[in-house]
């Protein structure tokens, strides 16, 4: 598997570490309550097709990415900074 | 408690790969870098084009785009990760400190330059980047893996690289160059 | 038995070898296979259940028979296939599963118990006593059916790993692979070219056919002359492409000085990583048997591999030949004998209707039998007017050819039924990248590989944006491959399958009696396909004989499913490179040559080594090291090498910020020229870990953290920085490495200090969690007034160069004044002394709250785990939370890892109160000390509880009390 980091171009798995999904991104308002707080910290989806999720490309420019992956066929369609991407994940 | 004056302190300096390099298999040689002044600059926000004056007038050399370096040999700028350069040389102009965050690295890299026919092909026993000489040509620059540490890797000839790891790993750098090094040069000879 | 004729064996260079200790001559560029046939050995193995003589049935990596163990002892390598095994002088080869002798084998007797051992029978026989299975019956199966053996030592044989990067990957050099490399390398694009064979040309140098104006294997061998000396092409032969994986990576294995026998440094060897832009599969085909009764004794043979034996290696595998076939291959095959001088015995041909123009006894029929101790003496031919028996020591078979389209399969996808063949084809698209062409895509003709090649070559040149030439196809044969399908033909008896596994027609039958009706779970039934060549061979066979039994289609029945590897790879190539101190980077602080120069046994701590302790003369055990280590820095001055701890630089206008949102308290208030304890939580409100941060400037913070953590809170930081607060203008820079530090700690501390230093400290310009700037011998150093002892401590950075010299310094300075260096072990104590957290604490499922640190949970801000640190259930009374222990009973030790019970309550997991975490001897109390987790922790200080370690059968009772046991008012570290 390789990922297409914005900043290094096309790298190998090797460089990079999972986190989870982009979710992470939103987090909350303090006072958001604990339904939201209790979605934001524990409950994640698992889809069978796209998925939006950080990685870490650790080995390399220390970036963090939100890489939209198909489950299914492992394709990956895009991947951004997460700088970049907060604030459009759905 | 009473209180000593000072004995005159003469600490002595020691390189990071002394006595694990220089080491010649076949063609090939890795030498340790003559020590120098290392420092890493991270802009911030919105002073990237300041810093980038500033880095010209200062040191002659503009900030280096992502996989790239400025400069030249003894005063160089290597791209180091996002929004990160290593400046590499000279000790940096303290006006920089005005635009990015300044912090000296001189001592946290082991810097070993591989160079010799069939470096390349040591290389591509260490690490997963694309070292073709189309896709990494002279004056590109990577952070990468290299035998499962975090380094940087810049092509600065033909045959000829810069490899920096930290410090504290240079005696598996040196383990795991020397054993491909080895494998290299055994197979011109089959 | 060696022929005459002009194949790609040297006869100017004889070579020597050995089978089973028999010494026997070849010639370079044999295989060890062919040499054997060569030499007249047919028998080379014996079958894995059944223990039947076994015979050389292929050319090629998908040999199920010919598998020999070459070296010796620890270098010993089992399960080598003798058809790609290349023969080098002085190769010794053994044969395998067989004792005493291969001509002599006693577990033969298996075959005779033959009605036994069918499918299942491992469920069905070894179901009683239940306690013998894994004494008795297991061991037993395993010694009697087997492949070769590993030696059990460590190998000291060299293997390598690498990585390659290509614009289009040709995976196989055959006409379609060849032709394809040459459009693209024409191109100018990127090109490698694999292949399994040690000579580049696949069929071309089995066949006698000619490609353009020549022979086939002279266009080949032109062919690869040109691409070899163009700068945009590897050639890697002796190469298989094992697997495709994500991304255009592709795994591949290459044989590098297997053929030599001297190999020096180069390794055995290499496992590539190869990642391809584009891919082009042009791996051929496979030939495939037919089953028929006793259709595996030795010198019955693939038609295609006579054909190489014949042709490539000038080898006849017997003097009198029947040809059986279903397509017109088998007439081929015939020629090929004839031509040779080879005595063609009988050429059956099971298609209907079938002649021949050949000039040799034909038979429209089938085989139905063979007979024949241990190689083949006669086959029995069915017609329609009955059976016959022929006299024959080499039969050559062909059931049709199987389009070798493993590795597009590899990522999940199925293949299409292609009637005409009557075999399995790629279906487009199934590996992104990657397209099939020629045999591999069940294009069968020469011309079609050729063209095929070119075709795919410029479509990957298309994708690549390059721009394709008008490749030159040389013109070869187009001849049909006419094929009627035959699996097996009816009959008694057994009739192989797989011969790998032992396998028969039977089996697959009895599998689909007993409801096993689904290929994937025939396959785990009777064993088909999971043996070293994973059906290669066998399981297309095997899938139509299952859906004849079952009455469906063969594509209603399908395929079992694809996975890598393609051939065998060794673990050795696997792993190549990570034995020893290739296991995992080595990480040595500046010390480390002081340490182990002072006889410091070194620990691992991660990727770092740190001494466990300084042992003194006389001293015979680490604890009185340890102990005197402890009297060091409670009673004079220790030094301890703390380099290991995460350092990070932090900069910027909203460090201060930043540090409030990722710690508990808050650090915008800390002033320059101090140092605060810090605490970190992860959002769930668990604690991440702990250390002490230091504020250089206005803008500018050094951050510690813990030496398991320094990696994982750095990417925490850059997560909360990059992808939380991009709001926040703030820098992050890992120093761990560009500083070494170390603690100098104990009463005489501050006078060790002012020794070194060029201008001398007091408590008032340096008092408890003080830090800055200071000198020594003219160097820049800081200076921290910080304490994991509990006692008057400092810690002194200076750039890593000095580390070695300051260290041998301090250790000397320390010695004179009745102190000196101390390891993890007295580290270890001296903190729990005072009670102080490591991660044995904080190990991930611990809240501020369980270790007593609710208090340094800022109220005036927000920050990571606050508010899901503040759910009730974190919160409450009765959690396991931190205390002291001292013990109390006769047993007066304590164990981490031991669990808590109340006195009376029986020691189970129901009346669990709670665990120890860490524990030590205190010489300066005199008596074991733990950490540990209580119910209600704080609120039982004075109970008594019981300690029991179901582990190491410790028990005993202990002393609930505060975790710090030493100085609770923390004056030493002020004074």
């Amino acid at each position: 598997m390789r990922i297409d980091c914005p900043c290094c171009g096309s790298r190998d798995i090797r460089e990079f570490t999972y986190k989870g999904d982009a979710l992470a991104l939103e987090r909350p308002d303090p006072d958001a309550g604990d339904a939201v707080w209790n979605d934001y910290v524990h409950n994640r989806d698992n889809p069978a097709g796209p998925t939006r999720e950080l990685w870490y490309h650790e080995m390399g420019c220390a970036a963090w990415l939100v890489v939209t992956r198909d489950t299914v066929s492992h394709e990956i369609k895009a991947v951004e900074l997460a700088s970049a991407a907060k604030g459009d994940v759905a | 408690m009473a209180e000593t004056v000072a004995d005159s302190v003469k600490l002595i300096a020691t390189s990071p790969c002394a006595g694990l390099l220089p080491l010649s298999i076949g063609t090939m040689t890795a030498s340790e870098e003559p020590p120098a002044a290392l420092t890493s600059i991270a802009a911030y926000r919105g002073q990237e084009d300041a810093l980038s004056e500033m880095l010209k007038t200062a040191h002659g050399m503009g900030w280096p785009k992502p996989g790239r370096t400025t400069g030249k040999e003894g005063a160089r700028a290597l791209w180091f990760g996002q929004g990160q350069a290593l400046l590499v040389g000279p000790a940096p102009d303290p006006g920089l400190a005005r635009h990015a965050a300044l912090t000296d690295q001189s001592d946290a890299w082991a810097m070993v330059r591989l160079s010799g026919a069939g470096s390349q092909a040591v290389l591509a026993r260490l690490t997963p980047l694309d070292l073709r000489r189309g896709s990494f040509k002279r004056g590109h620059t990577a952070r990468t893996e290299i035998a499962h540490m975090m380094g940087s890797l810049t092509r600065l000839g033909e045959e000829a690289f810069l490899i920096l790891v930290f410090r504290s790993m240079a005696a598996t750098l040196a383990h795991d160059l020397e054993a491909a090094m080895q494998a290299v040069a055994a197979r011109t000879r089959l | 038995m060696r022929i005459d004729g002009n194949g790609l064996i040297d006869r100017a260079k004889p070579l020597r070898f050995s089978f089973d200790g028999h010494a026997y001559d070849g010639y370079h560029g044999d295989t060890l296979a062919s040499a054997l046939l060569a030499n007249d050995i047919r028998l080379v193995g014996r079958s894995f259940k059944y223990h039947r003589p076994r015979g050389i049935m292929t050319a090629g990596s998908e040999e199920p028979n010919a598998l020999v163990t070459v070296g010796q002892g620890a270098a010993q390598d089992p399960n080598l296939r003798a058809t790609t095994l290349e023969l080098y002088d002085g190769l010794e080869a053994r044969s395998q599963n067989r004792w005493p002798s291969l001509d002599w084998d006693l577990l033969a007797l298996n075959d005779l118990a033959a009605p036994f051992f069918g499918a299942g029978f491992y469920y069905k026989t070894f179901m009683w006593p239940r306690a013998f299975w894994e004494k008795l019956y297991e061991p037993m199966i395993r010694r009697a059916a087997g492949l070769g053996a590993l030696s059990g030592q460590a190998n000291a044989d060299r293997y390598e790993k690498a990585f390659a990067h290509c614009d289009l990957l040709v995976i196989g050099a055959g006409p379609a692979g060849l032709m394809a490399a040459l459009t693209a390398a024409r191109a100018g694009a990127d090109v490698i070219l694999a292949d399994e064979d040690a000579v580049m040309g696949g069929r071309l140098n089995a066949e006698t056919e000619e490609v353009g104006e020549e022979a086939g294997r002279d266009w080949a061998a032109g062919v690869v002359a040109e691409l070899r000396a163009m700068d945009n092409v590897r050639l890697m032969p002796r190469t298989t492409i094992t697997g495709a994986y994500d991304g255009g990576t592709y795994g591949a294995l290459e044989r590098v000085a297997m053929h030599v026998p001297n190999p020096g440094p180069a390794p055995r060897e290499c496992f590539w990583r190869i990642t391809a832009r584009r891919a082009i599969l042009a791996a051929g085909a496979l030939e495939r048997p037919v089953a028929f009764r006793d259709n595996d004794r030795p010198g019955i043979m693939m038609a295609g591999a006579v054909r190489a034996y014949l042709n490539r290696w000038n080898v006849a595998p017997g003097r009198s030949v029947v040809v059986f076939g279903n397509n017109d291959g088998a007439h081929r095959t015939a020629a090929d004998l004839l031509a040779a001088g080879v005595n063609v015995a009988a050429l059956v041909d099971a298609r209907l209707g079938a002649a021949t123009t050949l000039d040799v006894p034909f038979y429209a029929g089938q085989i139905c039998g063979t007979e024949g101790r241990k190689g083949l003496e006669a086959v029995s031919i069915a017609t329609m007017s009955g059976i016959e028996k022929v006299q024959a020591d080499a039969l050559a078979v062909s059931g049709g050819w199987n389009p070798s389209l493993h590795l597009a399969c590899h990522m999940g996808g199925r293949p299409d039924w292609a009637p005409g063949i009557a075999a399995f084809v790629p279906r487009p698209g199934m590996v992104p990248g990657l397209a099939a062409a020629g045999a591999a895509n069940g294009a069968f003709s020469t011309a079609r590989c050729l063209a095929e090649g070119a075709g795919a070559a410029q479509a990957a040149l298309a994708d690549l944006g390059l721009k394709p030439g008008q490749p030159d196809i040389p013109r070869a044969e187009d001849g049909a491959y006419d094929i009627t399908p035959l699996w097996s033909v009816p009959g008694k008896g057994r009739a192989w399958l797989d011969f790998q596994n032992d396998v028969t027609v039977k089996d697959v039958n009895l599998a689909a009696r007993e409801a096993y009706r689904s290929v994937e779970h025939m396959k785990r039934y009777t064993t088909q396909g999971m043996a070293p060549d994973q059906g290669k061979n066998s399981n297309v066979n095997a899938l139509a004989v299952l859906a004849d039994a079952t009455g469906r289609t063969i594509p209603e029945t399908g395929t079992t499913t694809y996975r890598p590897p393609y051939v065998p790879v060794s673990i050795a190539a696997m792993g190549a490179g990570a034995q020893g101190k290739g296991f995992a980077p080595e990480r040595f602080t500046t010390s480390h040559k002081a340490s182990v120069a002072a006889g410091a046994p070194m620990i691992e701590a991660g990727l770092w080594y740190r001494p466990s302790y300084f042992p003194a003369p006389g001293e015979t055990t680490w604890r009185q090291s340890c102990d005197r280590e402890v009297g060091f820095v409670r009673g004079a001055v220790g030094i301890c090498d703390v380099s290991t701890l995460g350092k990070i630089d932090i900069q910027g206008p909203d460090a201060g910020a930043f540090l409030d949102f990722v710690y508990t308290n808050m650090f915008s208030t800390l002033k320059v020229g101090r140092t605060r304890y810090g605490l970190m939580l992860r959002e769930d409100g668990h604690v991440l870990d702990d250390g002490t941060t230091a504020r250089l400037g206005e803008n500018h913070y050094l951050m510690t953290t813990t030496t398991a953590a320094a990696g994982l809170v750095m990417r925490h930081l850059e997560f909360v920085r990059q992808g939380l607060r991009p709001d926040l203008d703030v820098q992050l820079v890992s120093v761990t490495e560009q500083w070494a530090q170390f603690a100098v700690a104990g009463p005489k501390s501050r006078e060790l200090v002012n020794g070194l230093l060029d201008t001398p400290i007091d408590n008032e310009g340096f008092p408890f969690m003080g830090c800055g700037a200071v000198t020594l011998g003219g160097i820049d150093a800081r200076l921290f007034r910080i304490s994991f002892s509990g006692e008057h401590a400092y810690e002194i950075a200076v750039p890593a160069r000095y580390g070695d010299s300051l260290f041998r310094t301090l250790k000397t300075r320390a010695e004179a004044l009745g102190g000196g260096a101390y390891g993890m072990e007295a580290l270890n104590v001296l903190r729990i002394e005072k009670g102080f957290i490591t991660h044995a604490e904080i190990h991930g499922r611990t809240t501020a709250f369980d270790i007593g640190m609710q208090g340094m949970m800022s109220r005036k801000k927000d920050f990571i785990g606050k508010t899901a640190s503040q759910r009730p259930g974190l919160m409450e009374e009765s959690r396991e939370r931190l205390v002291g222990l001292k013990p109390t009973g006769d047993v007066r030790q304590l164990t981490a890892g031991a669990h808590l019970f109340n006195a009376d309550d029986p020691a189970i997991r129901e009346n669990d109160q709670g665990y120890v975490t860490s524990v030590g001897f205190s010489p300066t109390l005199g008596h074991y000390i733990g950490l540990g987790f209580l119910k209600h922790g704080p609120e039982r200080i004075g109970e008594t509880i019981r300690m029991v370690d179901h582990l190491r059968g410790v028990e005993t009772t202990c002393e609930v009390c505060n975790p710090v046991f030493f100085d609770p008012e923390g004056g030493r570290a002020r004074g």
